[in-house]
């Protein structure tokens, strides 16, 4: 139960400090986001420039890049995931202790980019593990990462504690291991993955 | 500065018995190469190395070249019983036939080599050589030219890689751009990619009957 706003401003004038725990839980876990150290192409260049004095990521809480997938929050997928590279960036996923979150950025995370007509490379991160936010861009922007980071929190902060749409380390039943694919002789088995990456849904006029 | 032809003078001067051929570039760059037999090869490398100074190999590509089909019309004259005028007589007649020849494929390693020792003074010019493997499925081995030019090495497991050409006397002939369980090579004109389809957010038409298929598959209990 949130705590209506007018009210919040009203006594706060009055030195009176009101807020519900799901708003405090989240305010936390949205302002200390640490992301895995973790490049895959060019666009990670631009996540070590947006990590830089000039544009200073640490100024949103992200101030510390964790070597290890134990301590990290956040996977920013940085570049071409070719299909080699591909079952090595589940794996790292799985590793990540929850709550966990993915930025796909540029244009090669999130569909294969360029690359996407070729034999090699990955159409999008997405068909193997959820991801929370896409960037486009080839490669994106540091301030395009920084918005990105900044939508991340708001998705963060509206997240409930109870009820269905509660976060994944919260639901003893959600899905906490994602499948890592095979390398096989034609092409990675599975190619992939349909609990996160659905057949589109029949139109609604048709009877299917 | 010489040219390929004089290389090749040169080269048979001083090895009468290799099987060398200039194979000619008809477009303007006329940047001809030559074509080494692959039993005479290592030879022929030692010596552009070690008398012609061409001491540095920049790069080493394949190309694929598939079974070509020519037809042509020829003209021949045959001699042909006829009825003329009631009366059965043989006359010559030209008939036009046409005739299918299909030239084999085969796979082509082609080698840039470059004289790092001479520099730009270099009396020889930057030289292409290649050589060609038997056909497309069975004998697709070449020698591998690493124990002459070192830098030929992960190249050469590129083009085993994508094209399939088996460098015998190479060192550490691996897979090096794929996965060691891949058995495809993407390079080759006839590669089929596997069938990892992208669906629009609305799809529609085709790409909306490709979806009902796949949907109908994965009922059946199929992969994807």
């Amino acid at each position: 139960m949130a705590v209506e706003p007018d009210l919040k401003i009203e006594l706060g004038k009055q030195g009176v400090f009101v807020t519900t725990l799901n708003e405090l839980y989240n305010w936390g876990r949205r302002n200390s986001v640490w992301p895995m150290q973790f490049g895959l192409a060019c666009c990670a260049i631009e996540m070590i420039a947006t990590t830089m004095a000039r544009y200073d990521l640490a100024r949103f809480g992200a101030e510390v890049f964790r070597p290890s997938p134990r301590q990290a929050d956040l996977m920013i997928i940085s570049g071409t995931v070719t299909k080699k590279m591909a079952p090595q960036v589940v794996r790292l996923y799985n590793q990540m202790a929850e709550p966990r979150y993915v930025i796909a950025m540029g244009a090669c995370a999130i569909s294969g980019g360029p690359f996407k007509q070729g034999y090699n490379v990955l159409k999008g991160i997405d068909r193997y593990i959820p991801v929370d936010v896409h960037i486009p861009g080839c490669p994106p922007r540091p301030e395009a990462l920084i918005h990105a980071f900044m939508t991340l929190q708001k998705k963060i902060e509206a997240q409930p504690l109870t009820g269905e749409a509660r976060p994944r380390h919260l639901n003893a039943e959600a899905q906490g291991e994602f499948p890592v694919p095979v390398p096989s002789a034609h092409d990675l088995n599975p190619p992939v993955n349909r609990l996160v990456w659905p057949l589109p849904a029949p139109n609604p006029g048709e009877s299917a | 500065m010489k040219t390929s032809e004089q290389v090749l003078s040169e080269l048979l001067a001083a090895m009468p018995e290799v099987k060398v051929s200039l194979l000619v570039n008809p477009s303007a760059s006329a940047q001809h190469s030559l074509l080494v037999a692959s039993e005479d090869a290592l030879r022929v490398a030692a010596y552009l190395r070690d008398q012609l100074g061409y001491d540095y190999c920049s790069n080493v590509t394949g190309v694929d070249w598939l079974d070509k089909e020519t037809t042509e019309k020829r003209k021949t004259s045959r001699i042909v019983l006829k009825q003329v005028d009631g009366v059965e007589q043989s006359v010559e007649e030209t008939v036009e036939e046409t005739v299918k020849r299909v030239d084999p494929g085969y796979l082509e390693a082609v080698y840039h080599l470059f004289s790092m020792k001479h520099g730009p003074t270099d009396p020889h010019p930057p030289l292409v050589i290649r050589m060609r493997t038997g056909n497309r499925s069975d004998a697709v081995e070449l020698p591998s030219l690493t124990p002459v030019w070192r830098s030929a090495e992960f190249q050469e497991r590129e083009i085993f890689d994508l094209y399939g050409i088996v460098f015998r006397g190479h060192r550490d002939l691996r897979r090096l751009l794929m996965w060691d369980e891949f058995e495809d090579h993407p390079m080759r004109r006839d590669y089929v990619d596997p069938d990892d389809y992208e669906y629009e957010p609305t799809p529609h038409d085709d790409v909306l009957k490709r979806a009902e298929q796949q949907r109908l598959q994965a009922a059946q209990g199929g992969a994807l």
